[in-house]
């Protein structure tokens, strides 16, 4: 089924770039403080540009959850030089593929088309990033195109649901405990208001990275970049307070009984370092993300994985298992295990299976095959990374948005073959804890 | 980099049929010794190559045996040759290549990305080649496999849109193949011996019934040569036979409760088959209708117009035979009436006046011009290719496919559509509950 993902709510893990690639990646920054960054692949004569804000639903707060989302919606409604829907048809017009997306730490545009185009994708973006026009009666249409959304991607999906719990209740005080679209009554009680403010708050050349991956010349891309987003003024961008997640101590359980449900679905989540802690002294060591990655990958990274083998096949206990952390988000995270159980398996047996498997790797380390097998994917995937442009501009974006750097990239090849064995069961047993742990049941109600 | 000059005026009347040529990648095809079609483009930039054969051996073929095909397919990399499922997961995964497989109606895949060169690149063919010509089906994969299967269609019975889908599909293919669900039933799936399997293996997963894209960073000479060592391992056995023609069914409104908040909502009817005379006319006017992303008239009257649902489109899908032409949306069901009727509307003013001047233009114009788009990867030249293939469509399909979209006119959508997909001829399926069910009305307001 064909849907039109107007934001696709990324919970990705980024894909990287080889190093070949960093000699084609040019950085500039203009005088208002906008970042450019340009990547040269001249396979086909097209262009991807993305426009990255850095504002998505962990700079929210309670009551206006969501409002990075709707924001992000009305940015297709028009400017003080366009009307409603004239950006839509302007790029339409033009052979452009469009659309936009939001998460936790990030919203983000972007045009597909002839790298020709490039020019009219920096006049459209300049003129929406400061001079949007938030109407009324277009906000009071668009808050209900939102709730539909809701309820196809949330409400109407158990296992969603699931999910949206197990994040609210694995934080207490991070507000990486609010869903990326916002709570129900939140979208509802949102006004058109706080949409200007929010707009007014976060949009502007200072908070924002503009990624143009394509057939295109940096050089020349920097001169457009410079006549259209040059002029435009700087904002007072004030960081969000910081609302660290305070310290847990103990296992959080949440269950979900559903009568829409059929089948069981297991979330066990473990709080988790990121990158970004590491130069901010948070006490997490540089090599830890990385070993959480590997460790992640050696649960479930493909059907040779150890939980793949010993519990989908094995043991047949689960129909499907699988582990993944976001060790590039902006704030600290969780490290979670997902799975269905098999028919006639309980929760609480899948559950024991699976914290056996965790408590069971310092008797079992990881071997020397399971490295490298691991180890060799990651040098496959950068060569493969390269078949995308759209891929190629998504990984620099998101690592320039949450304060990473694209450089990260390139990298990162050589910090996963760096990581051992040790290392892989020392994280595992610092951060897959009891204490730091949270598990969601979602429980089918058979209807009476 | 040509200067564009800004102005409202010339943003918004830039509509004008560009003339330029654009030229798709220079396709070669052949066949193997024993009778395998291939068709190859060499990508010399990156050093990787992508592999996808694909069979006639989709669920159209399950015949007695509903979720036969797809079944087949999902257990090839579940041990082959030597190696049990677990010894044929560890060597795949350290060789660092993908494996990607799949069944669908009409055809059933089997892909591999890998690095173009060495001996791990060697390896992974090797294994390929080996889950598609000697399969285990173990007697344990089989047994865990339909386990795993029966618990994915319960999974089903809590979505919305896949039961739609189901239900629609039986619903406008009731006495054909595509009417039947590709994974299944319980009941058919259950019913699944390891003999069923092995005999649907041999008769499909054969040289003449394959066609093998390879798309990478390696010459005519060694693509021959790959071809040849992945086609000869297979039986050369028969083309499977034309699928029967399509009846056009007699129009249903058809509603299934179900306990959601939205009710997804399906109309459509059989449409084309691949290389259809007016495949072009139906492309370019559903691009108009519903196909053309935020600016299509569907997603004006239904979205921007009115807020009445997030996902609204319209397609079709052309097959072997006549493919369905769908328009969807889902909607909080209190409301579901009258996006129905908006959708209705908004097609049947489509089907009998035409598309309006503007978004045909626009429509046509955004086909061309986003046309290299559409073959930026590797992967999608891959995937390309097996169309092409596996629908005898001519070499020439993408060199030729702006032009035969620029050569679209109102008129002939007009007459396409009210021949293809009379609004009469149109089944409605609502999966959800009934308009005026308020079970939830305090949750849902």
């Amino acid at each position: 089924m064909r849907l039109l993902p107007l934001a696709a709510l990324l919970c990705c893990a980024l894909h990287y770039s080889s190093a070949q690639a960093a000699a084609l990646t040019h950085e500039y920054a203009l005088e208002n403080g906008l970042k450019l960054i340009v990547q040269e692949d001249h396979r086909a004569h097209v262009a991807v540009v993305q426009v990255w804000y850095r504002v998505g639903s962990s700079y929210e707060h309670d009551g206006i959850t969501g409002v990075s989302h709707a924001l992000e919606h009305m940015m297709f409604k028009g400017t003080k030089r366009f009307g409603p829907g004239q950006f839509s048809a302007t790029v339409a017009a033009h052979g452009g593929r469009q659309n936009a997306f939001t998460s936790s730490d990030y919203t983000a545009y972007y045009e597909e088309w002839s790298a020709d185009n490039v020019e009219l994708s920096f006049d459209l973006e300049a003129d929406r990033m400061r001079n949007l026009v938030i109407d009324d009666a277009e906000f009071k249409k668009e808050i209900n195109v939102v709730l539909e959304e809701r309820r196809m991607r949330t409400d109407d999906s158990p296992e969603s649901l699931a999910m949206e719990a197990a994040e609210a209740v694995a934080y207490l005080t991070s507000p990486y405990r609010y869903p990326v679209i916002g709570w129900e009554a939140d979208i509802k009680g949102m006004s058109a208001a706080d949409l200007r403010a929010w707009y007014q708050r976060w949009y502007g050349p200072n908070n924002a990275i503009v990624v143009v991956v394509g057939d295109v010349q940096p050089e020349a891309v920097l001169a457009l970049a410079k006549r259209y987003f040059g002029p435009l003024a700087a904002s007072d961008i004030a960081p969000p307070k910081a609302r660290p997640e305070i310290e847990q101590n103990g296992t959080k359980r949440v269950v979900l009984n559903s009568a829409k449900a059929r089948v069981p679905f297991l979330v066990m989540a473990y709080k988790a370092p990121v990158l970004a802690q590491v130069s901010r002294n948070e006490g997490v060591a540089a090599w830890e993300p990385y070993a959480l990655d590997v460790l992640a990958a050696m649960l479930t990274g493909d059907d040779s994985a150890r939980l793949k083998r010993e519990l989908v096949r094995g043991r047949e206990i689960a129909t499907s298992v699988s582990a993944g952390v976001e060790t590039t988000a902006r704030l600290p995270t969780l490290f979670s295990v997902s799975a269905v159980p098999a028919e006639g398996v309980s929760l609480e047996q899948l559950e024991q299976a699976i914290t056996a498997q965790l408590n069971g790797l310092a008797a079992h380390p990881p071997t020397a095959a399971e490295l490298e097998r691991i180890k060799t994917q990651v040098v496959a995937d950068t060569v493969f990374q390269q078949d995308s442009m759209p891929q190629q501009a998504m990984t620099i974006g998101a690592l320039e948005a949450v304060g990473l750097g694209w450089q990260y990239r390139d990298s990162y090849v050589a910090k996963i073959q760096a990581v051992s064995a040790e290392q892989v069961l020392a994280v595992a047993k610092k951060y897959l804890v009891p204490d730091g742990l949270t598990v969601a049941n979602l429980q089918p109600e058979h209807a009476p | 980099m040509k200067t564009f000059c800004v102005s409202l005026v010339v943003l918004m009347t830039g509509l004008v049929v560009a003339s330029t040529a654009m030229a798709g990648p220079r396709i070669e095809h052949w066949q193997t010794s024993n009778g395998a079609r291939v068709y190859f483009v060499a990508a010399p930039e990156i050093p990787m190559l992508d592999l996808r054969v694909v069979f006639a051996a989709g669920s159209a073929r399950d015949g007695a045996h509903a979720g036969l095909a797809s079944f087949t397919n999902g257990l090839l990399n579940e041990g082959a040759g030597e190696l049990d499922a677990n010894g044929f997961s560890e060597q795949l995964s350290a060789t660092g290549a993908i494996m990607g497989l799949g069944a669908e109606r009409d055809m059933a895949y089997a892909s591999l990305r890998t690095l173009a060169d060495g001996a791990p690149a060697q390896r992974a063919l090797a294994l390929f080649v080996s889950a598609l010509a000697t399969p285990r089906f173990d007697a344990a994969a089989v047994a865990r496999d339909k386990a795993r299967t029966l618990v994915g269609l319960k999974h089903k019975e809590q979505s919305p849109a896949a039961l739609s889908e189901d239900v629609f599909y039986a619903t406008v293919y009731p006495k054909h193949p595509y009417g039947s669900p590709p994974d299944g039933t319980p009941a058919s799936v259950s019913a699944l011996t390891r003999e069923d399997i092995h005999a649907f293996h041999k008769q499909y997963y054969v040289a003449r019934n394959a066609v093998i894209a390879i798309v990478g960073a390696l010459d005519r000479r060694r693509a021959t040569a790959l071809a040849e060592q992945l086609s000869v391992a297979l039986p050369a056995g028969e083309r499977a036979p034309a699928l029967a023609p399509v009846e056009t069914p007699v129009a249903q409104q058809k509603h299934v409760e179900f306990p959601s908040i939205q009710s997804h909502v399906m109309l459509g009817m059989p449409g084309i088959s691949r290389g259809d005379p007016d495949y072009f006319s139906l492309l370019v006017g559903n691009h108009a209708l519903g196909g053309n992303g935020l600016v299509s008239l569907l997603f004006e009257e239904v979205r921007n117009k009115r807020g009445l649902s997030y996902g609204v489109s319209s397609y079709f899908i052309a097959m072997a035979q006549a493919g369905p032409f769908i328009a969807q949306l889902q909607t909080d069901r209190r409301q579901q009436d009258q996006a129905l009727t908006v959708l209705r509307d908004t097609i049947r003013q489509f089907i009998e006046h035409g598309p309006p001047a503007a978004s045909f233009e626009s429509a046509r114009q955004n086909l061309i011009d986003s046309f290299p788009l559409r073959v930026a990867s590797n992967h999608q030249i891959a995937e390309y290719l097996a169309m092409i293939g596996f629908y005898d469509l001519p070499l020439d399909y993408l060199e030729t496919f702006t032009t035969k979209v620029a050569a679209v006119t109102p008129v002939m959508v007009k007459d396409a559509f009210a021949r293809r997909v009379p609004f009469a001829g149109l089944t409605t399926v609502v999966v959800g509950r009934a308009a005026n069910d308020n079970k939830d009305a305090a949750t849902a307001q």
